[in-house]
């Protein structure tokens, strides 16, 4: 489904990623690992298209397209949906007005029909319902206010709704506790653990993985994919660090 | 009775940022049209306009409140020439000024309101609200006087200014002037001029909002900041609308 050859990627002329190669299958869930630094956040914002980050070299082919030659929302309208680490407040912007624009926005780009008011606000209750996501949280501006749980809930509210096919989840786990973080990894699986869908997910931490069981696991350090094997990496790291499972390998 | 005869210049204060040349378009005589609205004790009225054409204008209206009265105006200032909404209020015991105003272009038109709010007796509120978005050379302006009188004690009076510019060149420009002669008073007054957020502009671009519908989405909760006052959703939608066509021909 995504296909990542030799990426080079660079911000304010600081290089970031140095010949990043990676592949993730229609129905992987490929969790990403790496320490702090390695690039993890900048990969996520370069496969979602953020002004800025610049690459260099290489190329992405989503699902037979040059994602780069993409704009950012091209890129959703593809299928490509990124979940921020931050989560981004909007004042003045209710999520109900947010989310159904950009629905129909990506439904029109695709030559879909767009959603009623009505068939919107049901979708909505459905999906916030599944993130046990108040529906009054939605009618709401956008992130404003919320906590970093529910801003975390409702980045999987706005990924059931807009329904992609690929799913980039930049440390989706951090700021939720321990009960949220089984309502978040519940939510994924729900709406992403499919044949014809995959998630790249990004996280420090086996309790996540615990819940979104991965398929592969990649370690990301200096800009490139250094190992990738089965889930039994992601609880060798646990267990024993970056540095002794890197040096062994 | 006639006021001016003559055009004024920008070496008056009121006057400072207006554009001369589009006023003596107009003519003076356009300086003597003042509408003058009375509101008697315990009245509320309300008036939603949208302004600005292909032409210059000039609106000027003077509003007398009396004691408990409330007067509400909101004003979108969307044409491609000169304009200028110019509003005095004279507040009596406990009278409400609640102003809301827009000024949104491109080109080269300067867009203002200036407003002269005089609390003359006590425990008088006014709260005016005025956003400004442009581009090109586009200008806004926000002229504020607040006058204070000395017995006019336990007065409350805010003026708030925000500036979006969207593209270097254009510029909005913020005055407030307060004259408070009681000293038993609160006078806010806040301005700043900012651009769209680049970081909001790319989350939702990551949500599938191509950048003329996010921009939309972004100015029109800016400019919702100066009508959320405007309680008859109806006008308060015309408003946005007026002001959102406007934003059409915006980079």
């Amino acid at each position: 489904m995504l296909k990542i050859t030799n990426l080079h990627a660079e911000i304010d002329g600081k290089k970031i990623l140095n010949g990043l190669t990676l592949e993730v299958a229609a129905g992987e869930v490929h969790a990403i690992m790496g320490p702090n630094g390695a690039g993890k956040s900048t990969l996520a914002y370069v496969l979602g298209g953020r002004p800025g980050y610049e690459v260099t070299a290489g190329s992405v082919e989503f699902m037979g397209q040059d994602l780069l030659d993409l704009e950012p929302h091209e890129r959703a309208a593809a299928g490509v949906f990124l979940g921020f680490q931050y989560p981004v407040e909007i004042p003045g912007v209710s999520n109900v007005q947010f989310l159904r624009e950009a629905l129909n926005s990506q439904r029109k780009a695709r030559g879909e029909e767009p959603l009623s008011g009505g068939e919107f606000l049901k979708l909505a209750k459905e999906k916030a319902a599944l993130l046990r996501l108040d529906m009054d949280m939605l009618k709401r501006n956008v992130n404003v206010g919320f906590s970093g749980g529910e801003k975390k809930r409702a980045e999987m509210v706005q990924m059931g709704i807009l329904d992609p096919k690929f799913a980039i989840l930049d440390e989706t786990d951090s700021g939720l506790d321990i009960d949220a973080l089984r309502v978040v990894g519940e939510g994924i699986n729900a709406i992403m653990r499919k044949d014809d869908k995959a998630v790249l997910l990004i996280t420090h931490y086996q309790r996540l993985l615990d819940v979104v069981a991965p398929d592969r696991v990649s370690i990301l350090a200096g800009g490139r994919i250094v190992q990738t094997g089965g889930p039994e990496l992601a609880l060798r790291l646990e267990e024993e660090g970056y540095d002794a499972v890197m040096a062994d390998a | 009775m006639p006021e001016a005869a003559t055009l004024p210049s920008n070496r008056d204060e009121a006057w400072r940022y207006a554009d001369i040349g589009a006023l003596a378009r107009l003519g003076a005589g356009a300086l003597d049209e003042w509408k003058d609205i009375a509101l008697a004790p315990g009245e509320t009225r309300c008036h939603a306009m949208v302004v600005g054409s292909d032409g210059p204008e000039l609106h000027r209206v003077r509003l007398t409140l009396g004691e408990g009265a409330r007067a509400e105006m909101f004003a979108v200032i969307a044409g491609s020439d000169y304009c200028r909404v110019e509003v005095e209020a004279r507040l009596a015991r406990g009278a409400h000024f609640e102003f809301g105003g827009v000024t949104i272009g491109g080109g080269t038109a300067v867009r203002e309101f200036v407003t002269r709010t005089l609390h003359a007796e006590p425990e008088a509120t006014s709260n005016q609200t005025v956003r400004s978005v442009h581009w090109g050379q586009g200008t806004g302006n926000f002229l504020g006087n607040i006058d204070v009188a000395r017995d006019a004690q336990k007065t409350d009076a805010a003026q708030d200014f925000k500036g979006l510019l969207l593209e270097k060149g254009a510029s909005a420009n913020a005055v407030p002037q307060l004259e408070i002669f009681a000293d038993d008073v609160k006078c806010a007054h806040g301005a700043t001029v900012g651009q769209l957020d680049e970081t909001a502009r790319f989350y939702m671009a990551a949500r599938g909002l191509p950048p003329e519908a996010a921009k939309r989405l972004l100015v029109r909760a800016f400019i919702g900041g100066a009508l959320v006052a405007l309680e008859d959703e109806g006008e308060q939608e015309r408003l946005l609308e007026a002001a959102l066509d406007a934003l059409g021909d915006a980079v």
